[in-house]
């Protein structure tokens, strides 16, 4: 189903559409067939405007068995196209998907156009001259779906038939049964009166450009690989596989080409500990994870942040606590990202707000690292990592530079923690080099000398030294826009994953004439310099967030003097764009 | 096998002395620590290697012997307690040109790294990893470790420990080591010979080093090192020699059916001739477990090396990947990359 999903997007981005896509699939490899928690759902969000969100409700639905479709009739809208395969309603299935009658024949979806297709039947009919086995036949129905998805949408096969030629280069029985089947589906859509009405989605006004399709965690590999080249830094990932995130590690161990050093560690605290050895040398050096492996990491973000190296720490998050909700979204771990970890600990916290935006923040987050000699947490979510979108091809000599502090050799000057005075980084000096040699570690550091240091001023003046360093870097961020007025009714703030749907909420309600201005916040520590400024405009300020209010309390904690209100989702699941428009409406009417 | 240390490492053009590696540090052990000629054998040795000075890297973890890295005047990392395996594997990856030294105790390596310390040791990667090895927590006051005896009395077994202790060796042997020393102590010539050797050797090198510990664990190793018995319950063992020892040269080893046993040489009629022969660098780890297993009272305990053997390393072949890719690949920058695949022009 996800590789259904995915020449489905693929196809709609050729047609030149924009598009936004979320695949949501069980924790379990092969989760138990027919079952309402096993269904492996994949949305796609098409439009000829520009696409911000995958959509709150769809109108086409395909159910290929009754758990997917008592799973997922809850987002058809009214009206929808439903398409089943009539096949796998069987008394059995029907039963174990929890339902006592067939839903196909007790008239509850009286009020959807719904199409009854042969799936099964068709698909075996059609590959019976193959003389291929039960399994592979069985395996092509999904390829029937979309055949009819295509003739709804009036698209053709080409880029479908490059994938499969490519795909299933060696077995071209495969090649030949997912054609047959594809052809099969969209004839039958053909033939059918209830699929007369056509979806025609006309070409999005998309900025001219080069695009490609990309999902959030491949951009992220490739924003850290444009960093490494850029700044002229060998590549270091140290990772250990966890869901949502084990794509990056994936991504990046391709790329030999470009020099990146991929290391699969034994666990999180050696990925962390390896990259850590990495920086010293001069590495980019990054370790990516999700909620429990970042909890794992903390210790090692300490040494960084006491050795003050550079290092970028990617947590895809995904629901917690514990091992919690693997395979769904939330933005549950800022406060672990924050603060999670022994003593005055101070790292840099970025969140990425988009799959596409993931390359940005990958390559600012490695910018920021090297350059201000400190950890970098970015936070991503499942949302942005597995999801996909239109990505604007750019050129890597365009994007910011980035120049690290490396210590010349022989440099008379030279002392392990003597800091820029601007930026407050200390200079990186790698092993090989003449007249640099020094030891660096996790005690308490004596200020420039960098020598072992219990003096008690000492450590007071360095605990403020490393908070400083990281709060000077709000003086090299942008400064926080505010889309809509600079003053209002209210302020919808949110940060990370949620800006495609919540920029989509206040849009509309600002349609409706409200005073309604929406702040989308990346940086979070620092926060951008003017956060204060921004906040102080509005006479109510509403901050929406996939936990219980973490970032809020942050806002509380440091922007003191606004009253906040707040709306939070702690469901595993995105936003919808309908639940926000009502929390904004609902705090306008407010007293 | 090459007589000379890693010929990728760059040499240094000039000499290099004892002095070159002394660092500014107040060396902060107790008075009488073994770790004191540890530091000295070390000192005595980087020179030895022939490398440039700024190409060798001491990494360390918690406890007594991880304050090593600041009394060696070399780049360093004092790390967090178990991890040094974890910290100088992505030193080596990343620059395969430093010659990489790890100092490490029983509590570090055996205990909260145990995971790291067999997966490095699994992955072959070319560090040279100095276990002291002391039997007690000695930063925190006198804890059994896992290599403490069974049945010790320490401050967290009152009344004596229930533990089985790890032999270093054997775990080093059961995760696929390449090359493992042992030492004590007492003796820096030996432990300067096997260090040089250790730096030899392509791959994870280990080097126990039997320590003893005078506030905590005073004598832990006595059975075997004191000066009067230590002849008779050591055997220093040397490639392509026979296995002999004692005071007079008349103990010796040999296989008897598939388990070693100690001989008296000219009893029953046994002369050298029906002696193990060592061979550190036979690939089978057989004969090597058994030699490391070998304890008081029944068996000396091996000194020297025990086992050297041949094996590609894990940074060698990240090189030869990445070159690899680098030749053959068809992306060789990143607007490369970006623009493979699917793409298309919107106007």
């Amino acid at each position: 189903m996800q590789l259904t999903g995915t020449l489905f997007s693929d196809t709609a981005a050729l047609a030149g559409l924009d598009l936004a896509t979320f695949p949501d699939y069980p924790a379990e490899i092969r989760a138990p067939h027919n079952t309402v928690a096993g269904v492996s759902g994949f949305q796609v969000h098409v439009g000829a405007k520009k696409i911000e969100t995958t959509g709150d409700q769809c109108d086409v639905l395909v159910a290929m068995n009754p758990a997917s479709l008592k799973a997922n009739l809850k987002w058809a809208s009214p009206g929808a196209t439903i398409i089943v395969d009539m096949d796998a309603f069987e008394e059995i299935a029907i039963k174990k998907a929890g339902y006592s009658v067939n839903p196909l024949e007790d008239g509850s979806l009286a009020n959807y156009n719904l199409v009854k297709a042969p799936i099964t039947t068709l698909t075996r009919a059609s590959l019976k001259p193959l003389g291929l086995d039960a399994k592979s036949v069985d395996k092509s129905k999904n390829m029937f779906a979309l055949g009819i998805m295509y003739h709804l949408f009036s698209w053709n096969f080409d880029a479908t038939y490059a994938f499969f030629d490519k795909k299933f280069k060696s077995k071209p029985q495969v090649i030949q049964a997912n054609k047959i089947v594809l052809e099969a589906g969209y004839s039958f859509a053909d033939t059918v009166e209830a699929l007369q009405s056509v979806y025609q989605v006309s070409k999005a006004a998309i900025k001219p450009g080069r695009y490609r399709n990309i999902t959030g965690n491949v951009a992220t590999a490739w924003g850290f690989l444009a960093a490494a080249e850029r700044s002229g830094r060998p590549l270091f990932l140290g990772s250990y596989p966890i869901t949502p995130a084990t794509e990056i590690l994936i991504e990046l161990a391709k790329h030999k080409s470009l020099g990146a050093k991929v290391f699969q560690a034994e666990d999180e605290i050696a990925g962390i500990c390896s990259a850590i050895g990495a920086s010293y040398t001069g590495s980019l050096a990054l370790t990516t994870t999700s909620g429990p492996g970042l909890s794992l990491k903390s210790e090692a973000i300490g040494l960084a942040v006491m050795t003050e190296l550079p290092l970028v720490i990617v947590n895809v998050q995904r629901g917690g606590p514990s091992t919690g909700l693997p395979t769904k979204t939330e933005q549950s771990d800022l406060y672990q990202a924050l603060f999670g970890r022994n003593g005055e600990c101070p790292a840099v916290v970025i969140a990425a707000s988009s799959s596409a935006n993931c390359f940005y923040y990958a390559y600012m987050a490695s910018k920021i690292a090297m350059e201000h000699m400190t950890p970098v947490i970015l936070l991503t979510d499942g949302y942005l990592g597995n999801g996909s979108q239109l990505f604007q091809i750019p050129k890597v000599a365009e994007l910011p530079d980035i120049k690290p502090p490396i210590a010349e050799p022989n440099d008379p000057d030279y002392k392990p923690y003597k800091r820029n005075p601007e930026t407050l980084a200390r200079k990186w000096a790698l092993p090989g080099t003449e007249g640099l040699r020094h030891r660096i570690g996790g005690l308490e550091k004596e200020d420039v000398y960098g020598n072992v240091s219990t003096d008690p001023i000492n450590h007071q003046k360095m605990t403020e030294l490393r908070n400083e360093k990281v709060m000077r870097i709000a003086n090299y961020i942008p400064d926080q826009e505010v889309i809509g007025d600079k003053e209002g009714d209210l302020l919808v703030v949110s940060w990370g994953g949620t800006l495609g749907a919540v920029q989509e909420a206040v849009e509309e309600v600002q349609k409706e004439g409200k005073k309604v201005s929406f702040a989308h916040f990346n940086y979070i520590m620092p926060l951008p310099k003017n956060t204060s400024d921004v906040l102080k405009g509005f006479k109510k300020i509403l901050v929406c967030e996939l936990n219980s209010g973490q970032f809020v309390n942050y806002l509380k904690m440091t922007q003191y003097g606004h009253v906040y209100r707040q709306y939070n989702k702690v469901q595993g699941l995105p936003f919808t764009v309908s639940e926000l428009t009502g929390a904004i409406n609902k705090t306008l009417e407010e007293k | 096998m090459s007589t000379q240390p890693n010929m990728t490492i760059e040499r240094s053009s000039v000499e290099l002395n004892k002095e070159d590696f002394v660092s500014d540090q107040m060396v902060k052990w107790c008075p009488g620590c073994g770790a004191h000629a540890i530091l000295s054998s070390v000192a005595n040795v980087f020179p030895k290697l022939g490398y440039r000075k700024e190409n060798i890297m001491m990494v360390s973890g918690i406890g007594c012997s991880s304050r090593f890295p600041y009394y060696v005047n070399t780049y360093g990392i004092h790390g967090i307690h178990g991890r040094a395996a974890a910290i100088s594997s992505g030193v080596k990856i990343a620059n395969p040109h430093l010659s990489v030294w790890m100092a490490t105790g029983d509590g570090d390596s055996m205990a909260i790294g145990g995971n790291h310390f067999i997966h490095i040791i699994r992955r072959n990667i070319d560090i040279n990893i100095l276990l002291f090895n002391n039997q007690i927590y000695g930063l925190t006051k006198g804890q059994y470790s896992p290599t403490t005896p069974m049945g010790s009395v320490t401050k967290t077994s009152p009344q004596g420990t229930i533990e089985h202790p790890f032999n270093p060796g054997e775990l080093v042997l059961g995760a696929q080591g390449t090359f493992f020393a042992r030492v004590v102590d007492t003796n820096p010539r030996l432990m300067t010979e096997v260090m040089f050797e250790a730096a030899k050797h392509d791959g994870t090198s280990i080097i126990e080093i039997l320590q003893n510990c005078v506030i905590f664990a005073d004598k832990t190793h006595d059975a075997v090192t004191n000066k009067e018995v230590r002849d008779d319950r050591q055997i220093v063992l040397r490639n392509g020699h026979p296995m002999v020892f004692g005071k007079n040269r008349d103990k010796g080893i040999r296989l008897k059916g598939t388990r070693l046993e100690v001989v008296t040489i000219g009893e029953n009629g046994i002369t050298e001739d029906d002696l193990l022969v060592h061979d550190v660098y036979q690939q089978d780890p057989g004969i090597h477990l058994m030699l490391a297993k070998m304890a008081y009272p029944h068996f000396p305990i091996a000194l020297g090396v025990i086992r050297s053997a041949n094996y590609p390393t894990y940074d060698d072949l990240v090189e030869e990947q990445i070159s690899y890719a680098k030749e053959n690949g068809k992306i060789k920058n990143v607007d490369d990359l970006l623009n493979s695949g699917e793409t298309w022009e919107i106007k």
